[in-house]
């Protein structure tokens, strides 16, 4: 492979990690709930799936218990954010500082360890066509599955009733409860799917991506998913642009050193937050978007009776 | 049986009060089982945490060395948090105030002037300032949220004093370590006892919070702060400015997180290096919570988590509890903070399904 | 019988065992009041039946119950005469009970149909036809591909009814239907109601207006302070009647003199106003002109959601457009277009918003507190430093003066039930002394007591000569005290109209937009 060929089909599998935890993080924002916790749920995520993975051998093994661990750690939000009408802001960056100390503790004793790399699936034909196969036809599972489910997250949302359901609920959480809709339920559903695609991106992380466990490993890439549901203003396709553009941006570092430039890493490892910095602010400013497209509701707390 | 919750029409003070006292016992209940499946020993455990600190005279200044920042940076993020304004780059803010507070003595080495130390504290003051306005222009101007920015300020201020250790400021006879050379004493708090790191910078985070506490109880600015994060409509409806609200929120957790920067070079580490804010910056989150973003409650939370601190590391040596452990911990608590929290604005009622006798209207 | 209607011998002998809906000694109670008291109701099929009381009175709560958004404390539930639970709206949806609301339960962002699928099984062209059909056999036109916030009030009201129509409906259930419509839809909306009933849809018709309630129903069970008073034909009550029933004493009346001379200059001049709304949901005001001078009220009248919020916020400059001149607004002769609400209100200027709590007042804080909220200039403070006594000594000067009932500057403004905390906040205000006062919607659920008392304050000003600018979706409130009116339709306002010339239909003229093609928009004299 040549070094853009590298590049580019990195691009996609660094892209995977941002767009699935991007997807479960818009999902559970559509029903209306801003869950901030997503850095530690994959924090928790990507030590338990590389824990299970290393001890196991099974990569499928190690996805499923993460994905199960990202469940749980989101249902912890859920239970104070939703039930016990916390603040969502404060119960978000309470359970990603508790995830992140947990994620710690269970992987101290793999520090450094590392799994074998997985073989990426080559689709017959596609991925003997010059440059694009490579780059697009020898990823792994998980690359397909993940813009596959975009795709489907996106379609759900606009053509299904329970993606109606779901956005009722995160657009008038009174209206939709006197509609009959199970408003506790449909956000406790969605935060914990929003758990369970945290989970899969943080094993993704730690068991294909990169296949070591270090910790603090997943470095900010929780919040950026947060910031690229924003920077897709809740649409699925310009998430998967975004999420595509930042996995180009965090690979500007290995490229810089492969091509030899003299630029000081610590810039290059800056750049993926920089970017995030400048683009909300490009996003946001536009006030009238965002009304149009943000979940109505989003962050605030519903505790079932009437506005008063 | 169902659970339901009633809002209450007066918040209870009885609740607020013991809050956070429950929310440490279930965070102690909780972490004991966490510990028992760790295999480690519990109750040696938490008399590391909460015994062991006190147990000489050194170890109880370090708790108020650890008390220092934690009041100062928490007593500024409360103020932020009461206005709704979610900053939580302190950590940030506090090193770029270290980073700017150390050009001094880095730039001066050999002067022994009695004007370093005020230089240091107003360029450290300043540097988190600034550090902290860009978040706040960019929310101000072009809408941007704040989280999501001070967060990713944070990272890139850790990348930018790695920069300088690593190069332009890396001690040339440092051993190639990531750190500055050590500073001169005239660059330094002198200590308060012989013999301990705790030093006069301590009386900082007491004026501090004694100006907080002014500030929210008793002056019209603290009142509009809070009018804002209660009932933003209410402040705009009333005349307050929702942006100078985000700009002093931002500029005064930068402020206190820049100086608590500062008087930690210029305090027990005495150099710029790698670990200079110890998470400082994000404990202070906590802090703030657990007092209730109440300047009194902070006092006592920033205490309990000083503690904590010390304990953690009496615990790493006693228990081979690993740092991790400790952050488990703080995070527990503020979960169980923020749910037992309901119940100062809520009640739980228990509702029983209504009996009642089979069909018919009753004639 | 009459043990099962507390205290009346107003009561209409019934057929319980006709009845399709029964309700027995429920009771509701909330921490501040109780909101039904061993409410005891029954409605037959094929009827009209209106729940009648005045604001806090406790019919939205006792359709709340029947429509199984709300759970009783006690009490029994019959529907065809056998006893159900309704511990959700799915539960009373599947009996066939549909409720329309005073804030509509629709989405805005999703299209009618879409709306109309969230609770209807079926693809959406079958769903679009069905809309479509019951548009046509009850005159209720809607565009099924619409999206819901491009819609009026009334079409949005119209995809509701459409919504219950769908669903094998036997009881419908309404609050306060009217209050959203121009006069001239009313009676469409009557005449959809009666083919209903005609169609064995019995209707629960929630209102405290007393004239339509003769007009439209054919029972009346009246609520006051959460229990019944009784259960009557209207049509053989007179009106005053009725509001004896519903208030429990005489209904007030209010006096005011004639208007002696209003001021030479306007106290305020809006001149050529127009502002682009950043919000896609707002509506855009255009080309707004607006005289009012002391010693006048001038009322400004429309349905609501066209552009009463943007104007209310751009004149009390919580809104504040860049792009506008500062003399766009003048405020007692001075430009005030760039000023913020705090400045305008040292012009002489104050404001009453319609939401009380989160707007007017910050709800958990204590009446003292909020005082301060806009009366800060008045001494209440010391280089910044509060002055609680100064502050307490205002607050309770209001309250005393205001007759705001409640437990003194202590208590928070969550406490207060709507009408007294509406007292308080005009009292607030009054006690500026300003020379302009804009009030929006005065008296938007307040009880009739205190209704009265706001009015009458509002008629005494005027004569001091105070210039008194109110918004109000209530006509037979404008009537009342207003001296002229404008009538805003779409983000532009009609020519000034003079009151007492006028009938409610003048106004749905111009609420519906006839008037606009016969009249010049520039060029029309404001003056009185």
């Amino acid at each position: 492979m040549s070094t853009i060929e590298f590049f580019l089909a990195g691009t996609l599998s660094a892209a995977t990690i941002f767009l699935l935890a991007a997807l479960g993080e818009l999902v559970a924002e559509k029903s209306g709930v801003l869950n901030l916790g997503v850095e530690g749920m994959m924090a928790v995520s990507a030590a338990v799936g590389f824990v299970v993975t290393f001890e196991s051998g099974s990569h499928l093994l190690g996805f499923a218990v993460a994905g199960a661990a990202g469940v749980l750690v989101s249902l912890v939000f859920a239970v104070i954010s939703i039930s016990f009408l916390a603040n969502q802001v404060a119960s978000g960056l309470a359970v990603g500082i508790f995830g992140l100390g947990l994620s710690a503790l269970i992987g101290r004793d793999y520090e450094s360890r590392t799994i074998a790399a997985t073989e990426g699936i080559a689709i017959p034909f596609l991925s003997e066509l010059p440059l694009l196969g490579p780059i697009l036809f020898q990823q792994n599972i998980v690359v397909y599955l993940t813009f596959a489910l975009a795709l489907c997250i996106g379609l759900t949302f606009k053509y299904t009733r329970l993606g109606l359901a779901i956005r009722s609920t995160g657009e008038n959480p009174h209206a939709a409860q006197a509609l009959g809709f199970p408003v506790f339920l449909i956000r406790y559903c969605a935060v914990a799917f929003g758990g369970l695609l945290a989970g899969f991106a943080g094993a993704y992380a730690s068991t294909i991506y990169t296949p070591l466990w270090a910790d603090g490993m997943i470095a900010g890439r929780g919040w950026i998913a947060v910031a690229l549901v924003v920077f897709g203003t809740w649409k699925t396709g310009r998430i998967a642009f975004g999420a595509i553009l930042f996995g180009m941006v965090s690979l500007g570092e290995l490229i810089a050193q492969s091509m030899g430039a003299r630029i000081p890493s610590q810039l290059l490892s800056s750049l993926p937050y920089i970017v995030t910095i400048v683009v909300l602010a490009m996003i946001s400013t536009n006030t009238a978007r965002m009304r149009l497209h943000a979940p109505f509701s989003l962050g605030e707390t519903f505790d079932g009776v009437g506005p008063r | 049986m169902q659970f339901k919750l009633d809002r209450r029409v007066h918040y209870s003070k009885r609740m607020l009060i013991a809050t956070p006292v429950i929310a440490i016992a279930l965070a102690v209940l909780v972490s004991s089982v966490l510990l028992v499946l760790l295999q480690k020993p519990v109750l040696l455990t938490f008399h590391s945490f909460f015994i062991a600190p006190f147990e000489n005279f050194y170890s109880i200044t370090e708790i108020f060395l650890k008390f220092g920042p934690l009041l100062l940076i928490a007593q500024a993020l409360a103020v932020g948090f009461r206005a709704k304004v979610w900053n939580i780059g302190a950590e940030g803010q506090m090193i770029i105030g270290a980073i700017t507070a150390s050009a001094v003595p880095v730039y001066l080495v050999d002067s022994t002037s009695a004007l370093l130390l005020p230089a240091m504290l107003i360029l450290g003051a300043l540097g988190g300032m600034g550090w902290a306005a860009i978040a706040a222009y960019l929310k101000t101007r072009f809408n941007a949220n704040e989280i999501l920015v001070t967060l990713m300020l944070s990272s890139i201020a850790l990348q930018i004093l790695y920069y300088l250790l690593l190069g332009p400021w890396k001690d040339p006879m440092g051993f190639n370590f990531p750190q500055t050379v050590m500073f001169q004493d005239e660059a330094l708090f002198p200590a308060l006892f012989e013999g301990v790191r705790l030093n006069t910078s301590i009386f900082i985070p007491i004026i501090f919070t004694i100006g907080i506490w002014l500030f929210m109880e008793k002056h019209f600015g603290g009142f509009k702060l809070v009018v804002g994060g209660l009932a933003p409509n209410a402040a705009t409806y009333a005349g307050f400015s929702s942006k100078k609200a985000v700009w002093s929120s931002l500029l005064l957790a930068g402020f206190a997180a820049g100086i608590a920067g500062m008087s930690e070079i210029a305090g027990p580490i005495g150099q710029l290096q790698r670990s200079v804010t110890s998470g400082y910056g994000y404990s202070a989150i906590i802090v703030a919570y657990l007092g209730a973003l109440n300047p009194i409650g902070i006092i006592f939370a920033a205490f309990f988590l000083a503690v904590l601190q010390i304990g953690g590391d009496v615990a790493l040596v006693s228990a081979d509890l690993p740092i991790s452990a400790v952050h488990v911990f703080q995070g527990l608590l503020l979960i169980f903070y923020l749910a037992t929290y309901t119940f100062v604005n809520y009640r739980l009622r228990i509702i029983r399904p209504l009996t009642h006798s089979n069909t018919k209207p009753t004639p | 019988m009459s043990a099962a209607y507390p205290n009346t011998d107003l009561t209409m002998p019934t057929d319980q065992s006709r009845a399709l809906l029964s309700l027995r000694n429920i009771t509701k109670q909330y921490p501040t009041v109780i909101a039904n008291d061993r409410v005891n109701l029954d409605v037959m099929p094929s009827s009209i039946h209106a729940i009648l009381g005045e604001n806090g009175a406790g019919k939205s709560t006792l359709m709340k119950l029947a429509y199984g958004l709300v759970e009783p404390d006690a009490g029994e539930i019959y529907w065809q005469g056998k006893q159900v639970d309704l511990p959700n709206t799915a539960a009373a949806r599947k009996l066939g009970i549909g409720m329309v609301f005073q804030h509509f339960s629709l989405f805005e962002t999703l299209s009618v149909v879409e709306n109309i699928s969230l609770t209807m099984r079926g693809n959406r062209q079958t769903l679009s036809k069905q809309i479509r059909e019951i548009g046509e056999r009850y005159k209720l036109d809607v565009n099924p591909e619409a999206s819901v916030h491009s819609l009026s009030v009334g079409e949005r009201q119209r995809v509701e009814i459409i919504r219950c129509l769908m669903q094998d409906l036997k009881l419908l259930i309404l609050d306060e239907p009217t209050s959203v419509l121009p006069p001239q839809h009313i009676n469409s909306l009557f005449d959809a109601l009666r083919k209903l009933r005609d169609n064995h849809v019995a209707i629960l018709y929630i209102s405290h207006k007393l004239e339509e309630i003769r007009e439209l129903c054919d029972t009346a069970t009246i609520l006051r302070a959460g229990q019944v008073t009784g259960t009557v034909n209207p049509n053989e009550k007179t009106a005053k009647e009725l509001a004896t029933l519903m208030v429990g004493h005489d209904v007030p009346s209010i006096q005011g003199q004639h208007p002696k001379k209003t001021s030479e200059t306007p106290f305020l001049k809006l001149s050529s106003l127009s502002v682009e709304s950043h919000d896609p949901f707002g509506t855009s005001l255009s080309n707004i002109n607006l005289d009012v001078h002391g010693g006048e009220i001038v009322g400004i009248a429309g349905v609501s959601g066209n552009g009463q919020q943007e104007l209310s916020r751009i004149i009390s400059g919580e809104v504040i457009n860049k792009q506008l001149l500062p003399n766009a607004i003048n405020i007692m002769d001075q430009p005030a277009g760039h000023l913020n609400p705090a400045a305008r209100r040292l012009l002489g200027f104050s404001f009453v918003p319609e939401e009380r709590l989160g707007r007017g007042a910050v709800p958990p804080m204590p009446l003292s507190k909020n005082a301060l909220l806009t009366a800060f200039e008045k001494g209440m403070l010391n280089i910044g430093f509060l002055k609680n006594d100064t502050i307490n000594k205002y607050t309770e000067k209001c309250i005393e003066e205001f007759d705001v009932r409640c437990a003194g500057p202590s208590a928070t403004a969550n406490s207060l039930s709507g009408g007294n905390l509406q007292k308080y906040i005009v009292g607030r205000e009054l006690m500026l002394a300003p020379k302009l006062l804009f009030v929006a919607q005065p008296t938007w659920g307040v009880d009739i007591g205190a209704a009265t008392a706001i009015r009458q304050r509002l008629l005494d000003l005027r004569e001091s000569g105070v210039a008194i600018l109110i918004v109000s979706e209530e006509l037979e409130e404008l009537f009342e005290i207003t001296d002229r009116l404008h009538v805003i339709n779409g983000g532009t306002l009609s020519p000034s109209l003079k009151t007492s010339e006028l009938t409610p239909n003048d106004i749905g003229e111009y609420m519906i937009g006839n008037h606009q093609s016969s009249i010049e928009r520039s060029g029309v004299n404001h003056a009185v």
